[in-house]
């Protein structure tokens, strides 16, 4: 919960960036923020959207640092080259964009570095936006072995045939039975991508394959309602939302849960 | 939403930044997150030389009202350059 913190509580956290061996053996940067102290901490891997590898989920890695996770966030773009976040993610949509095999295999590789932590209590959480929300439970289906998914108004969950490329071959949709992890969702109505009937269809393919899951649907908000640089901010429902969120990891991946 | 539209076309040119001028190899065009206008999405007009790492980037975000405009623009400007028969 936002500000439910003790002012009498040691505070201290540790971030930076690292590099770690990622899915195909590659040295890949990542921003890393973890409590201080031995632990143990359940961890989340943060699967950026597609502006990039930026300050925005820097930001979110200390929050989740701050309310108890070992965070790590990988570059997904640190192939691409480097610069100003936008500059990479420019590049990186002009090379066709990410692709999906690798993105899984990079958040497995962060995953497993969590797991294997001294300070870790063996629980991980994925978690991601936008694209990254996509990203986040396609890891969590096709590759499995996460304990919790966060996907926040992902789109092209739901894809139809045209909309498949190299890069992104699969609707996740079709995994949906694989899915080895509760997961909550976070939506926007006035979203364009997902609509309120692409995360209906989703709904459906979840309750058929009798899966955990809680979707959380907010009438005000579109697409990236907690980017407070952005128009699309919508204070009262990213602070819901980020509610949803601690409470969901806080059931799924405390120690003993 | 990430449409994840765009295209390359190769360019022959240069382009002027905070750094300075530098080749222009390539066109970037898409349609997509802004990032530095107040739109949800816009035109993005991306003039690169990928050889130089992706910070070698000269970004323009438009609307698609302007975009159009600018189409109409570059043709006539063109056809006007074709008649004048001065040389590239």
């Amino acid at each position: 919960m936002w500000n439910s913190l003790r002012t009498d509580a040691p505070a201290g956290l540790v971030a930076g960036v690292t590099a770690y061996q990622a899915g195909d053996g590659d040295l890949v940067h990542a921003y890393v923020a973890r409590p201080e102290g031995p632990g143990p901490f359940p961890g989340v891997v943060l699967a950026h959207h597609m502006p990039g590898w930026d300050e925005l989920y820097r930001e979110f890695a200390r929050r989740f640092a701050d309310h108890g996770y070992t965070a790590i966030c990988p570059d997904l773009y640190c192939r691409t080259g480097h610069g100003e976040p936008d500059d990479v993610a420019a590049a990186a949509r002009a090379a066709g964009g990410l692709v999906d095999d690798t993105v899984v295999a990079d958040l497995v590789a962060a995953r497993d570095l969590l797991r294997a932590l001294p300070t870790a209590n063996g629980k991980v959480g994925v978690f991601g936006t936008c694209s990254g929300g996509r990203h986040a439970l396609l890891a969590a289906s096709k590759a499995g072995g996460f304990d919790a998914v966060a996907d926040l108004w992902g789109g092209g969950v739901v894809a139809s045939p045209e909309d498949l490329v190299p890069q992104r071959p699969v609707s996740v949709l079709d995994y949906t039975a694989d899915l080895d992890a509760p997961l909550l969702g976070l939506f926007g109505d006035e979203d364009q991508f997902p609509t309120p009937e692409l995360v209906d269809r989703h709904e459906e393919e979840l309750k058929k394959h009798g899966k955990e899951y809680e979707f959380h649907r907010y009438a005000d908000a579109g697409h990236g309602f907690f980017y407070y640089h952005r128009s699309a901010y919508r204070a009262d429902s990213a602070m819901d939302g980020w509610a949803k969120v601690f409470d969901f990891f806080g059931r799924h991946l405390s120690t003993g849960s | 939403m990430c449409t994840n539209i765009s295209e390359t076309v190769p360019a022959a040119g240069a382009a002027k930044g905070g750094a300075g001028w530098f080749p222009v190899t390539a066109a970037n065009v898409g349609f997509d997150h802004a990032v530095g206008s107040r739109f949800d999405h816009a035109l993005l007009l991306d003039f690169v030389d990928p050889a130089r790492g992706p910070s070698a980037r000269i970004a323009v975000e438009l609307d698609l009202e302007t975009g159009r405009a600018l189409v109409a623009a570059l043709q006539s400007v063109i056809e006007a350059a074709e008649r004048s028969g001065a040389p590239v």
